[in-house]
C-alpha cells in the first residue's frame, strides 16, 4: 500500500518534470519561430549573392517584370556562381570608392565623437557644478531631436562654412552629437566618487584622474558608444542625402538602392559585402551593444 | 534620462575647493559645448528667426509662415500619418518586447535567441531594401505565402494585395519597425526584469502568490522605470523608419506613409525654407514638451 503510494508520487514527479521540459520546449519554439522570420532576409541575401543571373531573373520576373504567377526562390541555387563577387570586387571601381567613403565617414565621426564627447561625459559624471544638471537636460533633449528638425539649422551653418557637398558636412555635425556623451556618461557614473576624492587627496590633478581612473574603469560606456555609433553611421542615410550632391561622395548605404532589379544578384552581393563589417562589429561587440542599450536607458 | 541626477552624495566630499571643480568641469566640457553651440543652438535660433521671415527676401512677416503650414495639406497629412504611426507602433513594440522578454528571463539559452532578435539592428537599411521589395510587391513572397495558405486550407483563392500601393503600406512600415527594434526593447525589458531582486519574488511565492500574481503585483510595478525608458527610446527610433520608407517607396510614397520626414526632405529639396523653419519650430516645441512630460512622469516613479 505504502509502496504503491510512493510509486504514484514518483510518477507524478516524473510527469511534472516532463511537463516542465515540454513547456520549455514550447516557449523555445514560440520564440524561435519569429526569430527564424528575422533571419530569413539574411538567408535571402546569402543565397541571392551566389545565384546565377539568368536563374535569378527567371525567379524574380513575376514580381518585378510584370510576368505571370508569383516570385520564386531556391535556397540552394541550381547554378551557384561567384560571378557577382568577381564583378563587384574586380570590375566595379565605383563600389570601392563608396566603400571607402563609408569607412572614412564612420572612422572620422567615431574618432571625433570620442575626442569631444568622452571628456564632456566625464565632466557631467565627475563634477556636480551649479548649472550642470540643466545643461545635461539640454543635451538629452538635443539627443532626442530627430535629424529632420535640425536639418535646416545644420544646413545654415554648413552653408556658411562652405562645407556643403564635402564629407565635412556629414562629419562635423555628427561629431557634436550628444548621444555618445550620454552613453559614456553611463559608464563613468558607475564609478564611486570616493575613488576620485582619494586620488585628489593623494595630489593627482584632474586630468590625471580622468586619464588614470576615469578612462580605464569607465571604458565600457565608451566602447558601447563606439559599437552603437558604428552601426548607426554605417547605416547613414538622411544626412548624405541632404548634404551631398556629388554621388562620388556618397556612402555605401545610398548606393545599394540605385542598382536595378535586373541586377538583383549583383545588388544582393553588394548588400552582403556591406553587411559584413556591420555583422563583424555586431558579433565582436554584442556585449557592449547590449550594455550601451542599457546605458541609454539608465535610471537610478 | 533621469540621468540628470548627478551624484547626489558628491556634496559630502567637497574637500577640494569648488573653484577647481568648476574649472575642470568647464575645461572638460568646452569642446563639446562649443561645438553644440556653433552647430546646433545658434543655428536653431537662426531658424526661429527665419520662421518669421519670407524665404528669399528675408522680410519680416510675423506669424504668416505658421498660418501657411497649418493650412498646408501636405503638412497636415504628414502630421496625421506621423502621429498615427507613433501611436500605433510604440504600444505594439513595448508589448511585443515584453512578451518576448518574459519567457527569455527564465531561460538558460536566452543569449542566442536575444542575439537573433538584436541582429536586425545591425543590418544596414540599404541591404534589406531589395528583400523588402521581393516580399511586399504584388507578386512577392508574402502573397505567395497567403495564396499557398489559402490552397491548403481551401478558404480563399489567389491573394494579390499590393502592399506598397494601398493602405496596407502603413502596416508594412509598422512591421519593419517591429522587425528592426524588437531586439532593442527585449534587451531593455530583460535588464529591468533581471534587476528585480530574487528575494522579492521568492517572498511573494512563500506567501502563496501564484505565477500570475507575482507578475501582476511584483514584476510589473517594478518595471515602471524600464517602461518610460523604452517609450522614450522607441519614440527616438520611430523617426528612423524614414530610411525604410524612403528607400522602398521614394520621396512621394503612398499617401498613408507620407511622413513628416518626407515633407521636410521635400521642402529642403525645393528650398522652401520659410515653411521648413516654421515646421521645425513647431515639431521641436511639441517634441520638447513631450520629452519634458515623460521626464516628469519618470521622475515621479
Amino acid at each position: 500500500m505504502k509502496k504503491g503510494r510512493k510509486l504514484m508520487k514518483d510518477k507524478r514527479i516524473i510527469g511534472n518534470v516532463f511537463i516542465g521540459y515540454l513547456r520549455t520546449a514550447l516557449t523555445c519554439l514560440c520564440l524561435l519561430l519569429p526569430a527564424i522570420l528575422i533571419v530569413l532576409p539574411v538567408l535571402l541575401i546569402l543565397t541571392g549573392s551566389v545565384m546565377d543571373s539568368l536563374e535569378m531573373k527567371a525567379y524574380l520576373l513575376p514580381a518585378f517584370g510584370g510576368g505571370e504567377g508569383f516570385i520564386q526562390w531556391k535556397l540552394m541555387p541550381d547554378y551557384p556562381t561567384f560571378e557577382h563577387f568577381g564583378r563587384l570586387l574586380f570590375m566595379t571601381p565605383s563600389f570601392f570608392v563608396l566603400f571607402w567613403n563609408s569607412v572614412k565617414l564612420v572612422c572620422c565621426i567615431l574618432i571625433g565623437q570620442l575626442i569631444v564627447g568622452v571628456p564632456a561625459a566625464w565632466a557631467f559624471a565627475a563634477y556636480s557644478v551649479r548649472g550642470s544638471r540643466a545643461l545635461f537636460a539640454l543635451y538629452v533633449v538635443l539627443m532626442l531631436l530627430p535629424f529632420q528638425v535640425t536639418m535646416l539649422s545644420s544646413y545654415l551653418v554648413l552653408d556658411r562654412l562652405s562645407l556643403m557637398n564635402t564629407h565635412g558636412a556629414i562629419i562635423l555635425p555628427a561629431v557634436f552629437s550628444t548621444f555618445p556623451i550620454f552613453l559614456s556618461y553611463g559608464g563613468f557614473r558607475a564609478l564611486p566618487p570616493q575613488l576620485m576624492e582619494a586620488a585628489r587627496i593623494d595630489g593627482a590633478g584632474e586630468l590625471l584622474i580622468f586619464v588614470k581612473i576615469g578612462l580605464p574603469l569607465g571604458k565600457s560606456g565608451l566602447l558601447s558608444a563606439i559599437v552603437l555609433g558604428f552601426l548607426e553611421y554605417w547605416n547613414l542615410m538622411e544626412q548624405p542625402l541632404a548634404f551631398l550632391e556629388d554621388k562620388a561622395l556618397w556612402p555605401l548605404s545610398l548606393y545599394l538602392p540605385e542598382i536595378s532589379w535586373m541586377q538583383a544578384g549583383f545588388a544582393l552581393c553588394a548588400s552582403f559585402i556591406t553587411l559584413i563589417p556591420a555583422a563583424f562589429v555586431f558579433v565582436l561587440g554584442q556585449d557592449y551593444l547590449e550594455q550601451g542599450i542599457i546605458y541609454s536607458g539608465l535610471k537610478e | 534620462m533621469k540621468a540628470i541626477h548627478l551624484k547626489k552624495n558628491a556634496k559630502n566630499y567637497t574637500i577640494i575647493g569648488g573653484f577647481r571643480k568648476r574649472r575642470a568641469f568647464l575645461l572638460f566640457l568646452l569642446p563639446s559645448l562649443a561645438g553644440v553651440t556653433l552647430f546646433v543652438l545658434l543655428p536653431f535660433l537662426d531658424v526661429v528667426k527665419r520662421s518669421f521671415q519670407t524665404a528669399v527676401t528675408g522680410e519680416f512677416t510675423g506669424i504668416k509662415n505658421y498660418g501657411v503650414i497649418f493650412h498646408n495639406q501636405a503638412f497636415l497629412l504628414a502630421v496625421k500619418n506621423t502621429a498615427r504611426f507613433t501611436v500605433v507602433c510604440i504600444p505594439l513594440l513595448v508589448l511585443v518586447g515584453l512578451l518576448v522578454a518574459f519567457p527569455l528571463s527564465t531561460m538558460k539559452e536566452a543569449g542566442l535567441i536575444k542575439s537573433v532578435y538584436l541582429f536586425p539592428l545591425a543590418m544596414p537599411t540599404a541591404t534589406i531594401v531589395l528583400v523588402w521589395k521581393m516580399v511586399f510587391y504584388r507578386q512577392g513572397f508574402l502573397n505567395l505565402f497567403f495564396t499557398k495558405l489559402g490552397e491548403i486550407t481551401g478558404l480563399w483563392g489567389t491573394v494579390t494585395i499590393d502592399y506598397l500601393g494601398t493602405k496596407a503600406s502603413f502596416w508594412v512600415l509598422v512591421g519593419s519597425y517591429l522587425w528592426k527594434n524588437t531586439g532593442y526593447t527585449v534587451v531593455l525589458w530583460l535588464a529591468g526584469i533581471l534587476s528585480i531582486p530574487n528575494e522579492l519574488i521568492e517572498a511573494a511565492r512563500v506567501d502563496g502568490a501564484g505565477r500570475w500574481k507575482c507578475i501582476r503585483y511584483i514584476i510589473l510595478p517594478n518595471l515602471k522605470g524600464s517602461f518610460y525608458t523604452i517609450v522614450i527610446l522607441s519614440f527616438l527610433n520611430s523617426f528612423k523608419i524614414y530610411r525604410e520608407a524612403y528607400l522602398v517607396a521614394g520621396s512621394y510614397p503612398q499617401e498613408d506613409i507620407y511622413l513628416l520626414q518626407h515633407l521636410f526632405n521635400n521642402w529642403f529639396v525645393n528650398l522652401e525654407f520659410d515653411k521648413m523653419a516654421a515646421a521645425a519650430v513647431c515639431v521641436g516645441v511639441v517634441l520638447f514638451g513631450a520629452i519634458m512630460l515623460l521626464q516628469r512622469l519618470w521622475d515621479r516613479t
